[in-house]
C-alpha cells in the first residue's frame, strides 16, 4: 500500500513538473512576441519549426513506431488545412475568428482523421511497399480533388484567412501532440503498435487486436497532421494544392528519419534541425531543394535509424512506465 | 463437452494437400502429442487452429463456439495460446514488455483513459506490471525484465515465449516443438516445467515434438501425421510399435527394431 502510494506520488510530481514546464513555455511563447522582444522573422521561423515538429511526431507514429511506410502524409495535412481555412473564412463569423480558431483546428484534424480511415482499411490486408503505394495514391488523390474544386480556388489556391496562428498556439499544439503520443506509446496499446512493427503475425497471436490499433494509429496520426495543416493555413494565410504535394511528404520523411524513428525526442530534433537548416540555406535558392533528398540518401546509407534511433530522452518517458 | 473439437480439417497449398481430414478432440486437462516426420503437416494444424490460415474445409469448435473463421487475436482473447517452432518474440522490446503484451486482451483501459493517463489507467498499468513481473519470476526471468528480448540466451527465450503465452491465462496451450535446439539436460528440465505448468495453470496442451522421449514422458495420447493424413491416434507406447508409424519415420525397409527417436 505504502509503495503504491509512493509511486502515485512520484508520477503526480512528474505530471506537475511537466505541467509547470509546459505553462512556462506557453507563457514565454505569448510574452516574447507580445513584448516586442522577439522579431517577426524569428517568430515566423519558430512557428514553422513547431508546425514541422507536429508533422514529424505524427508521421513517426505510423512510420517509426508502427513500422508502416506512409509517404503521403501531406494529404492529411491538406485536408486539415482546407477544412480549417474554409471554416474560419466562410462558415464562422469573422469577428469570432480568434475564439473559434481552436474549434476550426480540431474540426480540420477530425476531417483528416476521417481521411485516415482511407489508408487504415487497406492496411489490414496489405503492408510494406504496397501500403506505401496506397498512401502515395492517397496524397495524389487529395491534391487532384482540391485542384478540381472551384469553390476553394482550384489550382489557384485559397486565401482570405486572418492571421489567427501565433507562437502560443503553435507551442500549445506541439505540447498537446507530445503529451498524447507519449501517453499512448507508454501503454499496452502503444506497446501493441510497436509489436506490429516487430512482428505483426506474432502480435496477432498474442491477442493484439491489430486492425483496431491500425485505425487508432492512422487516425491519430492524421488528426495531428490535419491540425498542423490548419496552423499552417492560418500562418501563411494562403494555401494551394501544390503546397501539399509529394515534396511536402518527402520533407516530413526526411525530418522523421533525420531525428530518429520511434523516438519523440528524435522528432523534435529532426524537425528543428531540418527547418533551421533549410532556412539558413535560403541563399542557395533552387539548389536548396537538392538538400532534402540528398540528406535522405545519406541517412539511409550511414544511419538508417536517425540521430536518436529508437532511443528516447528520459524527460519524455513517464516515470511510472 | 469437449473443450476443443476439430472435425475434418483440411488445407491445401496450391495443389499440395498439406492436411486432410484432421480430427481431434481435447477435453479439459488433456495433454496430447502431435508427432510425425518433417513436412507431415503438424505446424499447419497449429496455424489452422490459431487462425494464421483459413481451412479449406472443416470446423473448429472451442468452448462451445465455432471459431473456424475468427481472426487470430480473437481466438487468443477467447483462451487459446501458442508458441512457435522458431521463437517469435518482439526482439527489440524489453522482456517485461513482451510479457505485458501477452495480456493485451485483458487490458481494458479505454483509449481516452490512456490519452489522459488517468488514475484508473495508472492503476491498471501497475497491476499489469506486477502480474507480468510475477510471471517472469515464475520462469526465473525477473532479473532480465528490462533487457531487450534478443539479449536472452536461447533457452531463456523459449521460456519467455511460454511466459508470454501463459499470462493471458489460456485454457488451451499449443506448444510447437518447445524442446527444439535443446540438449539432453535442458530437455529434461523443460519436461519437468511443462508437467508443472500443466497442473499449476490447469492447462489443456497440444504439443508438437520431435523428441520421442518428451512425448512418451508427458503425453496421455498421441496423434501421428504423415503427408497430411492421421495415420495413428492413441496410446504413445503403442504408437512406437505401430507399423505405419515406423514406416513413416524410417522408410519402408524392414529394420523395425529401430525406434523413432
Amino acid at each position: 500500500m505504502k509503495k503504491s502510494e509512493e509511486a502515485a506520488g512520484r508520477s503526480f510530481g512528474g505530471t506537475w513538473s511537466f505541467a509547470l514546464g509546459a505553462l512556462a513555455l506557453l507563457g514565454l511563447a505569448w510574452l516574447l512576441p507580445a513584448s516586442g522582444l522577439m522579431n517577426l522573422y524569428l517568430q515566423q521561423v519558430l512557428m514553422y519549426v513547431g508546425i514541422n515538429i507536429i508533422l514529424t511526431l505524427s508521421l513517426n507514429l505510423v512510420n517509426g513506431y508502427m513500422g508502416e511506410f506512409s509517404v503521403g502524409h501531406a494529404g492529411f495535412m491538406a485536408v486539415g488545412a482546407y477544412v480549417a481555412a474554409v471554416l474560419t473564412v466562410a462558415v464562422f463569423p469573422r469577428a469570432w475568428g480568434p475564439v473559434l480558431f481552436p474549434v476550426a483546428l480540431i474540426l480540420g484534424g477530425l476531417a483528416a482523421a476521417l481521411a485516415g480511415l482511407v489508408v487504415a482499411f487497406p492496411s489490414f490486408r496489405t503492408r510494406g511497399d504496397y501500403l506505401a503505394i496506397v498512401t502515395l495514391a492517397f496524397n495524389m488523390i487529395v491534391k487532384s480533388i482540391l485542384e478540381n474544386i472551384n469553390a476553394v480556388g482550384g489550382p489557384r489556391g485559397y486565401m482570405g484567412m486572418a492571421k489567427l496562428c501565433n507562437l502560443a498556439w503553435v507551442v500549445f499544439w506541439v505540447l498537446a501532440t507530445l503529451l498524447v503520443l507519449r501517453n499512448l506509446i507508454y501503454s499496452n496499446l502503444g506497446r501493441g503498435i510497436i509489436a506490429i512493427r516487430e512482428d505483426e503475425l506474432a502480435a496477432n497471436l498474442v491477442s493484439v487486436n491489430t486492425p483496431r490499433l491500425k485505425i487508432y494509429a492512422f487516425c491519430l496520426s492524421a488528426f495531428f497532421a490535419g491540425v498542423a495543416g490548419g496552423l499552417y493555413a492560418h500562418l501563411l494565410q494562403f494555401i494551394n494544392p501544390r503546397s501539399f504535394s509529394i515534396l511536402k511528404s518527402t520533407d516530413m520523411l526526411v525530418m522523421v528519419y533525420l531525428g530518429g524513428i520511434g523516438s519523440l525526442a528524435g522528432s523534435i530534433l529532426g524537425a528543428s534541425l531540418y527547418t533551421i537548416l533549410m532556412e539558413l540555406l535560403r541563399p542557395l535558392e533552387l539548389w536548396r531543394w537538392v538538400v532534402g533528398p540528398l540528406l535522405l540518401v545519406l541517412l539511409m546509407i550511414f544511419r538508417p535509424t536517425g540521430i536518436m534511433g529508437l532511443k528516447e530522452a528520459r524527460w519524455l518517458k513517464p516515470r511510472d512506465s | 463437452m469437449a473443450l476443443l473439437e476439430v472435425t475434418n480439417l483440411s488445407h491445401t497449398f496450391g495443389g499440395l494437400q498439406a492436411l486432410a481430414d484432421f480430427n481431434v478432440t481435447l477435453n479439459d486437462g488433456d495433454l496430447v502429442g502431435l508427432i510425425g516426420p518433417n513436412g507431415a503437416g503438424k505446424t499447419t494444424v497449429f496455424n489452422l487452429l490459431s487462425g494464421v490460415y483459413r481451412p479449406d474445409q472443416g470446423r473448429i469448435v472451442f468452448a462451445g463456439r465455432d471459431i473456424t473463421l475468427w481472426p487470430s487475436y480473437r481466438r487468443m482473447a477467447a483462451g487459446l495460446s501458442r508458441t512457435f517452432q522458431n521463437i517469435r518474440l518482439f526482439k527489440d522490446m524489453s522482456v517485461l514488455d513482451n510479457v505485458r503484451l501477452g495480456a493485451f486482451a485483458y487490458y481494458d483501459s479505454s483509449f481516452w483513459q490512456i490519452i489522459g493517463r488517468t488514475a484508473a489507467f495508472r492503476r491498471q498499468e501497475r497491476r499489469l506490471t506486477q502480474e507480468a513481473m510475477a510471471m517472469l519470476a515464475r520462469f526465473g526471468l525477473a532479473d532480465a525484465a528490462q533487457a531487450p528480448a534478443r539479449n536472452l540466451p536461447y533457452g531463456e527465450q523459449r521460456r519467455l515465449e511460454i511466459a508470454r503465452a501463459l499470462i493471458s491465462r489460456p485454457k488451451v496451450l499449443l506448444l510447437d516443438e518447445p524442446a527444439a535446439g535443446m540438449n539432453q539436460a535442458e530437455t529434461l528440465e523443460l519436461v519437468a516445467l511443462l508437467r508443472d505448468l500443466h497442473r499449476e495453470f490447469a492447462l489443456t496442451i497440444l504439443l508438437i515434438e520431435h523428441h520421442m522421449g518428451v512425448v512418451l514422458d508427458l503425453c496421455q495420447r498421441v496423434l501421428v501425421l504423415d503427408f497430411g493424413s492421421t495415420i495413428f491416434a492413441g496410446d504413445p507406447q503403442a504408437a512406437q510399435e505401430h507399423p505405419q508409424v515406423l514406416e513413416a519415420y524410417l522408410g519402408k525397409e524392414e529394420n523395425s527394431d529401430e525406434k523413432p527417436s
